[in-house]
């Protein structure tokens, strides 16, 4: 028999890792792609609405941007305790971790109260027009993802006081952070473009 | 799994001096559970690929029946055996159901299978998902079926052209059903593209850097890259779809300051990137299939990586040449012929990388082969026919003739369908352990090479002597009758050859020839292993030292110190393959299941009534937590094994 190379001995890796090492940052990296695809081709679809319009919004005043601008100013504050609860996350503090998910999802509470009002400010409905129709869906599509990451953070905040309770948590805290980042972020451009591109002329 | 946690003191730990007691712990661990329950609660990779694939056939085999029917309608002029509205619904269920049941998924659910083999991982990563985008599209799938033999039928093309598409001129349930359809199909496709990216980037064994990854793991990349940038769009423009159809939006109404091109941009930027989806697998098939039989390694490794990569950049400037018949600025269709040339190049650059491949080799013409070799001189007709067709001045003359289907067929059979059922002889023997027939296999080559081509290159006649697509028959007398016979006689050639295909398979089920670990003497992982493959793929997850890791002559290292009692998984760093963690992935669960259903009745009710997409949620929403959250025998064996970073 010819001689076999020592095994490569792997017992001694850690069980869990943080970011790019983990499988769940590429999960969550994925969907990230797909769902800024989304929000790009619905920016993309606003647009080549606007450019066949004789004029701009179609029959409607611009949306109110009292509760629009207080809710980006929510959203933005929100990063804070969001960064706090994926740096105590990371340094494997669940008493920290569980506080500042408490505390994001105060601010959830208080975004999604203020997005029920956002619809009422749009000046449009969806049956109305093309304009209030693309404006719905952007709304409408970003709203989804509020949602979905409150009740996100809602399971892994109960996770983390009740159990069972396991390293890899830690982790989950961590990806549940860079989505809610890309929540924030992906705003940001929706803002521009449902409440600031209406004003700026036809 | 409970009685994990008592055991640890005494855990197993694979490796190459592990024996028989460690291999039957991981094969015990790496099993799906009994029983019916177990079946649905399944979430082994090669379990659920087994059944996608076989879904994905049931649905080519009811496409090419569609087909059959409207060849029988089309063999003589003015046949009556179904009238326009029956005909119009078998075109849309035809092209639907190949387009988006059978070539996209067939490919995700043949990758599911083979690539955890080829990299030398145990598993697909995301194993529960896998198991839901699954159950997703088969569900899908159903609906529409049921839709169709309840009469309520899409009948407005598989590409569903607004205005004809609208409420206005397509009453009834059909095209929200069609509509919705994508909406599953689609998400699960998505979810698939995850699973299968995060698999190839962080599971490979180690060695196995991103310079010697099979060319087929490759191709499977960047079709699953390609997937996450053109799905969204169809999506997104079926949702306004319904949305247009059943809460009275507006994006595609004219009158209110919406667009019908709108819908052609949202479908052919996903359209055409989905002819490379259903392209560029294949190309991983060929290139393993003629590194085989030709005996030696690809020519041009690296070409063929860097072509694969720029026919998927190219794959998405394309999508308006299916647009050359509307009123879009000249300038830009010139652009869009430029790219759709530019195309043929790395094309080129794959096949002649095989040329060189088979003319250096020492070639052994065994049937898996031959498909291959059929794949050249189709898919170059089919080259050819789109060369043509991606000139403006002559799309105009044959836009929405035969000369079309002609093209189109050509270019997804031989692109896509040959390769495909090449592949299917060439992996049968790991899939079962058995070998297919091989007279059977040549006798099934030559009947579908030869009715294919007799089916199909008539229509390019047909096409340029001015027979429309989608008629549903004609007149006597335009010159048309005999080659529409001949195309009627070729199909049923093809049905044939699937009927032996079938035949082939269901007698090699249980009487082919036992195959053996390496049938083929071929280099990749997948044959290192024996046929089918145990539960837990590898008994010792090999180290990588070459691009042809079976054909070394080195002894072969191997990984050792994973549990064999548990589901630990290596995974490994992106570009070198370094090990990085020792993963423990989730057992098996009936919650990929319900919540599959809970989304299928959120899908269907909504066709009916809006708000079911609220309370359609709450089951949805209450079935996943499930499915997350940990239970307390899963979490103290992951205590158990914990090792923080």
């Amino acid at each position: 028999m010819s001689v076999r190379p020592d095994p490569l001995d792997v017992r001694a890796l850690p069980s869990y890792a943080f970011g790019r090492l983990s499988l769940m940052w590429w999960g969550t990296v994925g969907m990230m792609l797909i769902e800024g695809t989304v929000f790009a081709i619905c920016i993309l679809m606003y647009f080549y609405l606007r450019g066949i319009a004789p004029a701009w919004p179609i029959d409607a005043a611009p949306p109110d941007l009292l509760w629009g601008s207080v809710n980006t100013l929510i959203l933005l504050a929100s990063l804070l305790p969001n960064q706090l609860a994926k740096r105590a996350a990371e340094r494997e503090d669940r008493g920290r971790a569980r506080l500042w998910l408490v505390v994001c999802l105060l601010f959830a509470v208080a975004f999604l109260v203020v997005r029920a009002l956002e619809f009422g400010t749009l000046n449009v409905q969806w049956y109305a027009n093309a304009y209030g129709s693309v404006v719905w869906l952007l709304l409408g599509l970003h709203t989804t993802h509020l949602i979905t990451d409150t009740i996100d953070t809602v399971v892994l905040t109960v996770l983390l006081f009740t159990g069972p309770f396991e390293g890899k948590r830690f982790v989950d805290v961590s990806e549940n952070a860079l989505y809610w980042y890309f929540v924030v972020a992906s705003w940001l451009p929706i803002y521009a473009v449902l409440y600031l591109a209406p004003r700026g002329g036809t | 799994m409970t009685e994990a946690a008592s055991v640890s003191r005494e855990r197993l730990y694979d490796g190459p001096d592990a024996g028989a007691a460690t291999h039957s712990a991981l094969a015990q661990t790496w099993s799906d559970p009994p029983g019916w329950r177990g079946w649905f609660a399944a979430i082994n990779h090669k379990t659920i690929a087994g059944r996608f694939i076989a879904a994905t056939f049931l649905f080519f085999v009811l496409g090419g029946l569609l087909a059959l029917a409207m060849r029988w309608q089309l063999a003589s002029p003015r046949t009556r055996a179904v009238g326009p509205d029956m005909y119009a619904q078998l075109f849309t269920m035809h092209g639907t159901t190949m387009m988006f049941l059978f070539a996209v998924p067939v490919m995700q659910a043949v990758a599911t299978y083979l690539v955890p083999l080829m990299i030398g991982a145990r598993s697909v990563a995301f194993p529960r998902m896998n198991a839901f985008a699954f159950w997703i599209f088969v569900m899908g799938g159903a609906f529409l079926f049921i839709g169709f033999v309840a009469g309520a039928g899409p009948n407005t093309g598989w590409f569903s052209y607004v205005p004809l598409a609208s409420a206005d001129y397509a009453p009834g349930k059909g095209v929200d059903i069609w509509a919705q359809m994508i909406t599953f199909t689609e998400l699960a496709g998505l979810l698939e593209a995850i699973v299968l990216i995060t698999t190839i980037l962080k599971m490979r064994a180690p060695g196995m850097s991103l310079s010697r990854m099979p060319l087929f793991v490759w191709a499977t990349l960047v079709t699953q890259c390609m997937v996450l940038f053109a799905m969204p769009s169809v999506m997104l423009g079926s949702t306004s779809l319904i949305l247009d159809r059943l809460v009275g939006t507006h994006f595609y109404n004219p009158a209110r300051g919406g667009d019908v091109l709108l819908w052609q941009h949202l479908f052919w930027f996903f359209g055409h990137p989905e002819v490379y989806l259903i392209f560029i697998p294949p190309l991983g098939f060929i290139s393993t299939i003629i590194a085989t039989f030709a005996r030696r390694p690809v020519f041009g490794y690296t070409a063929m990586v860097l072509s694969l990569i720029a026919i998927a950049f190219l794959a998405f400037g394309l999508w308006v040449h299916h647009m050359f018949a509307t009123n879009l600025p000249e300038i830009g269709k010139a652009f869009f012929t430029a790219a759709s040339l530019a195309i043929a190049l790395p094309s080129g650059v794959q096949i002649f990388c095989w040329l060189a491949t088979l003319i250096t080799g020492r070639l052994q013409f065994r049937t898996p082969l031959l498909f291959v070799l059929a794949f050249f001189f189709i898919l170059v007709l089919g080259g050819l026919s789109g060369v043509m067709l991606g000139s403006v001045s002559l799309d105009l003359q044959v836009h929405d003739t035969y000369f079309v289907v002609a093209h189109l067929h050509y270019v997804l059979l031989g692109g896509a369908v040959f390769p495909l059922f090449g592949a299917f002889f060439y992996w049968f023997p790991k899939f079962r352990g058995r070998m297919l027939s091989e007279r059977l296999g040549r006798w099934q080559f030559w009947l579908f090479f030869v009715g294919f081509n007799v089916t199909f290159f008539p229509m390019h006649w047909l096409g340029l002597q001015g027979m429309p697509r989608r008629v549903w028959t004609y007149p006597e007398g335009m010159g048309w009758d005999g080659m529409n016979l001949l195309s009627t006689v070729g199909a049923f050639a093809i049905a044939a050859s699937v009927l032996l295909f079938i035949v082939n398979v269901a007698r090699s089920w249980r009487h082919g020839a036992i195959a053996g670990a390496d049938p083929w003497h071929a280099g990749t992982l997948e044959w290192t292993i024996a046929s089918p493959p145990p539960p837990h793929n590898f008994d010792a997850m090999p180290v990588v030292q070459g691009r042809e890791p079976a054909w070394g002559a080195r002894p072969r290292r191997a990984v050792s110190g994973l549990a064999a009692d548990a589901r630990e998984v290596l995974t490994t760093s992106v570009r070198d393959a370094d090990p990085l963690t020792r993963s423990l992935f989730p057992s098996p669960s009936l919650w990929p299941f319900i919540s599959a259903l809970a989304t299928t009745a959120l899908f269907v009710a909504s066709v009916f009534t809006p708000w079911a997409v609220v309370w359609g949620a709450v089951p949805v929403a209450l079935a996943v937590i499930a499915w997350f959250w940990p239970g307390r025998a899963e979490t103290e064996q992951a205590l158990a094994l914990e090792t923080k970073p």
